[in-house]
């Protein structure tokens, strides 16, 4: 079991459902997150003073896969989501123990 | 004179119109300042329209207006408590010009009398105690507004001089600005100004008040013709050119210097060219006031670069704007004035063959007004510093003005 996050940018995440979706997920987490990688954050102007703001809005998305799966789902997630301008995001994948379906009580691949 | 119906028709709504403006500023302002302190700048302004509108009919009308024609710094106490002062026209000499009820002439200068203290708490925004607010404008509407206004309006030293102020550049805007210049220096900066950014919370608040203040400037600078005369309508077609030039003015530098046409700026310069086109509303005309509200736009937007080169914190810019825009239109009536507008400018402005001499009135004019009111304001602030103290405290001024002065919040949760 993989545990895929995706860091990208709020526009993106219509197509980026989408894509997951095409490619067969039952399953996703979304949260609107701050933060600030390469790209930093923004720069503000009220009457000629500068203001810089480090965080910027981005999406993080979340979906669980079976082994197999979580290199391909990365790929399209990091297709629909690739703008190629600086501030794309970042896609991590980490191994998971144990998933548990709360309802039936069912575990790890049949609980995804 | 007898009493003119369609001139105190006008002048009753344009009383109105100035007085709105009050609360458009408190918006204008308040739409600059951080979320915690919106209602401590809201209440500030509003207050002016309690506490100054009952100082002025008890005394501050009577010291500006009393005795108007004198010649000299101050009026008189023939007014006080209203005295003479009704529906009737007045018998005052130097006042004969009115065809409308005195009381009505007494209220619309009120009306300037409120927004002018009014104007200084953008520079004091978010530091300034409340208590110590309410003595100061109190002691600076009787100590500075009411010399500078007889000296100017009523007939007093600057007018038979032969400085000319059609609404109240000199009276209104630079008296205001000096004054915010004199209360910074006294009461500090911000608490983290300049590294800590302090972002205005809500700039649609501003640009409402800046309609509401662009539309109450109408009744401020047509009203001050005080009859419904084409003086009045050339002066309503000016504030309003004037602010539009200014607007264009400041947005073109600022998308220079800065890459961006801002909303706030052009809130901004409207405000510089109204500002600007105050003193000179009634005494221009043609393409003047859109060349007055160019060279405010633009100069205004430049004198934001004041506060930083010497480091005090003047938080909402009353100073660039309504100091420096006050005294830009003053100056520029030393160059645009035309007798053929009204037969008031008897020199007229250098552009218009009149020689240099409304200049140097005008230069006089508006040194006295910014040396009286600072000193003024200085000595006034800091007697209330060592009495009461101006600022609030450092837990005070962290927690916000709405908590820690009003006990209330602009916005729950």
């Amino acid at each position: 079991m993989k545990l895929i996050t995706a860091i990208v940018k709020p526009f993106k995440l219509d197509d980026v459902k989408a894509a997951l979706k095409e490619a067969g997920i039952t399953g996703m987490t979304v949260a609107e997150v701050q933060g600030f990688g390469r790209q930093a954050g923004h720069t503000e102007v009220y009457r000629g003073a500068e203001y810089t703001i480090d965080f910027v809005p981005k999406v993080r998305i979340e979906v669980l896969a079976g082994d197999a799966d979580a290199d391909r789902l990365a790929d399209v997630i990091a297709d629909a989501a690739r703008t190629g301008k600086i501030g794309d995001g970042k896609i991590w994948i980490e191994p998971v123990d144990r998933v548990i379906r709360i309802r039936t009580g069912e575990l790890d691949a049949d609980a995804l | 004179m007898e009493l003119d119906t369609g001139n105190t028709a006008w002048v009753l709504m344009a009383t109105a119109l100035v007085l709105f403006m009050t609360p458009g500023l408190a918006l204008f302002y308040g739409g600059m300042v951080r979320s915690k302190n919106v209602l401590g700048m809201l209440m500030q302004n509003i207050f002016a329209m309690g506490l100054l509108a009952v100082l002025w009919v008890a005394v501050v009308f009577s010291l500006a207006f009393g005795d108007a024609g004198n010649e000299g710094f101050i009026g008189n106490f023939d007014y006080v408590w209203l005295k003479d002062v009704g529906p009737a026209l007045t018998t005052q000499d130097f006042l004969s010009f009115l065809t409308i009820p005195f009381i009505l002439f007494c209220g619309f200068q009120m009306t300037f009398a409120i927004i002018t203290p009014a104007l200084i708490t953008g520079a004091t925004a978010d530091r300034l105690k409340f208590g110590a607010y309410a003595v100061f404008i109190g002691a600076w509407l009787v100590l500075v507004y009411s010399p500078i206004a007889h000296m100017v309006f009523a007939g007093g030293w600057l007018a038979s001089e032969g400085a000319l102020d059609f609404a109240g550049g000199a009276v209104v805007h630079m008296n205001a600005g000096a004054a915010a210049l004199a209360l910074v220096l006294l009461i500090g900066r911000r608490k983290g100004y300049p590294d800590t950014p302090m972002p205005p919370h809500n700039l649609p608040m501003t640009v409402l008040g800046t309609g509401i203040l662009w539309f109450g400037w109408a009744g401020f600078n047509a009203g001050s013709a005080l009859a419904a005369d084409g003086i009045a309508a050339q002066a309503i077609m000016n504030t309003f050119l004037a602010a539009s030039a200014a607007m264009l003015g400041w947005l073109v530098v600022e998308r220079i210097k800065d890459g961006h046409a801002t909303t706030l700026g052009g809130a901004s310069g409207a405000v510089a060219g109204l500002v600007a086109i105050t003193p000179c509303a009634g005494f221009v005309g043609g393409m003047a006031p859109v060349y007055i509200g160019l060279i405010a736009g633009a100069i205004c937007y430049l004198a934001l670069g004041i506060k930083k080169a010497f480091g005090f914190d003047d938080s909402l810019d009353v100073i660039a704007v309504h100091l420096v825009g006050g005294l830009v239109g003053s100056l520029l009536l030393g160059l645009f004035a035309d007798s053929a507008i009204n037969a008031v400018v008897t020199n007229e402005g250098l552009f218009l063959g009149g020689g240099v001499d409304l200049l140097l009135d005008q230069s006089l004019a508006s040194v006295v007004t910014l040396v009286y009111s600072f000193v003024v304001t200085l000595i006034i602030g800091k007697v209330i510093d060592v009495t009461m103290g101006l600022r609030v405290s450092e837990e005070d001024e962290d927690t916000g003005l709405d908590l820690s002065q009003h006990a209330e919040v602009a916005y729950a949760d």
